[in-house]
């Protein structure tokens, strides 16, 4: 715990002092409420809408989990197809490479027409943006086991598949980690743009509820809360895909 | 493990059309050690990774064949310097290797017994990165005798080790691997004097001999005579470098 706190501090003093600064900025300059709330005020408002804010956060969190769930799944098994036939290489990395280029959030409002304002449409802005990250970084580690294991596998006779499971897909798990955690920090951003563009519920919507309407306060509590959210989500998947980075386990 | 052949390797190579080396015949007498001396780059790991039947850079031309007619590759056993144990791996599944990456079951007697014979016991569940470079090297040659193979390729297989530490490994690699065809290149003229039946200093020229003493290996590493040829195969490689 103490050791927790010593290694967190540089953090909470940082944060500590924004908010001061934050807190300095509205005081002197007697910048209107609905223009730039103070922090206090954020935090009073975030207390009193905190059951409202947490049933949209739910909902935000449920397309993020499902939205990465789904696409690291396809991600991880898009890579391994690719890594094992090298004529599917040929024929899919150029789709991949220019749906890529194609920026996903500009497709927020085509997804949002074929799926409708639900959860679908948002869960699958998480999945594009989850997939390439996670298919990329993983294939670029398959693609890259040190040639010497492979030396070693071909004057044993292995078999590919067993090479795949016993060597490349392990020797690939530090990249697969890599491209989680990229996809996690990418993850809430899909949903909100999703919610933005067409929705009922979720921060997004909130957050644009909350703008339209002059209540500047609850926007600023909506979007501390997602950026709360984003950084619980990149801390549990950086201490889920811990194991996989370190060789020394 | 079936009689192990004799193996000879004749031919040249070029990379990228210019000479890695002349027209030459290098042969391993069975159940023989065979050392490798040379400068870096003169094509010594070239050579065997040839014979074990893996991807060089160089275009060979020439024969490599055993002496009973059989084929080569899948009878060889392969050692680098770089002991290529796979970090996520306990000891014991990283000597089972072989048989894991066939998927084969392990004969688990057998594997018993070979990490007891090089004194790998207790080390069983542990991973690579928790044993010393020594360790490390058992393990790699308790995974290429796994493979039981008749011809064993090894390529400065200890040149990472500290003297002490080397000249142990020598000793069990001599024990462990008796009867089987060996070829070892090293840059160690104290381990080609210690080791070789026959050695061979490697020039793109090709190749020369140099008699080793006539003891049996493992030659003490005191010994006046493998001190001696020790000497005499410094003196070929700095003639050569001059
Ligand atoms: N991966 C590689 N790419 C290009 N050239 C290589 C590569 N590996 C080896 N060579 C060339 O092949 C020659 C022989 O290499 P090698 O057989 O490893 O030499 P040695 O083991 O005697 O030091 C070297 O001079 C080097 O230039
Ligand atoms: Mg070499």
């Amino acid at each position: 715990m103490t050791r927790a706190l010593i290694k967190a501090w540089p953090a909470l003093a940082a944060t500590a002092f924004a908010l001061a600064i934050w807190q300095a900025i509205v005081t002197l300059s007697g910048v209107p409420r609905f223009i730039l709330p103070a922090p206090a005020l954020v935090a009073e408002t975030w207390w009193t809408n905190r059951w409202v804010i947490a049933e949209h956060a739910w909902i935000t969190a449920v397309e993020v989990f499902l939205g990465l769930g789904i696409g690291a799944l396809v991600g991880v098994a898009t890579a391994i197809q690719l890594a094992t036939s090298r004529y599917a290489r040929l024929l899919v990395q150029p789709v991949l490479v220019f749906t890529q280029a194609l920026p996903v959030f500009a497709l927020a409002p085509i997804l949002t027409l074929w799926l409708g304002f639900g959860l679908s449409s948002k869960v699958l802005m998480c999945v594009l943006i989850v997939y390439f990250p996670v298919a990329a970084s993983f294939l670029d580690g398959l693609l890259r086991t040190p040639p010497g294991y492979l030396d070693l596998a071909r004057t044993m006779q292995a078999r590919p598949g067993q090479v795949l499971w016993r060597i490349r897909v392990p020797a690939a798990l530090p990249s697969l980690a890599s491209g989680l955690r990229l996809a996690a920090v990418y993850a809430p951003i899909g949903a909100v743009i999703g919610e933005w563009v067409g929705a009922s519920r979720g921060l997004g919507y909130l957050m644009l509820l909350a703008n339209g309407r002059s209540k500047t306060d609850l926007m600023f509590a909506a979007l501390l809360t997602l950026g709360v959210f984003s950084v619980l989500l990149h801390l549990g998947v950086r201490a889920l895909t811990r194991r996989m980075v370190r060789e020394e386990v | 493990m079936s009689q192990a052949p004799g193996i000879t390797v004749k031919g040249r190579a070029e990379i990228g059309g210019a000479r890695l080396f002349a027209p030459l015949t290098l042969e391993l007498a069975p159940g023989a050690w065979t050392c490798l001396l040379g400068g870096s780059g003169v094509g010594k790991s070239t050579i065997l990774r040839l014979v074990a039947g893996l991807e060089t850079e160089a275009a060979f031309t020439g024969d490599i064949s055993a002496s009973d007619g059989g084929p080569v590759a899948p009878r060889v056993g392969y050692m680098a310097q770089d002991d290529l144990l796979l970090p996520w791996a306990s000891v014991a599944q990283n000597i089972a290797l072989g048989p894991r990456l066939r998927g084969d079951p392990t004969e688990r007697d057998r594997l018993a017994g070979l990490m007891a014979r090089v004194g790998l016991n207790e080390h069983a569940q542990k991973r690579p990165y928790a044993l010393s470079g020594g360790q490390r090297q058992r393990v790699a040659l308790a995974r290429t005798l796994m493979e039981d193979k008749p011809v064993i390729l090894l390529d400065e297989p200890f040149s990472a080790l500290d003297a002490r530490t080397r000249a142990e490994m020598q000793d069990l690699a001599v024990e462990l691997l008796a009867g089987r065809t060996v070829l070892v290149v090293t840059h160690d003229p104290g381990e080609a004097a210690r080791l070789g039946h026959s050695v061979q200093v490697m020039t793109p020229e090709g190749l020369t001999e140099v008699t080793p003493p006539k003891a049996a290996i493992p030659r003490g590493v005191d010994a006046q005579e493998t001190l001696a040829c020790q000497a005499d195969l410094m003196r070929h490689l700095m003639a050569l470098a001059a």
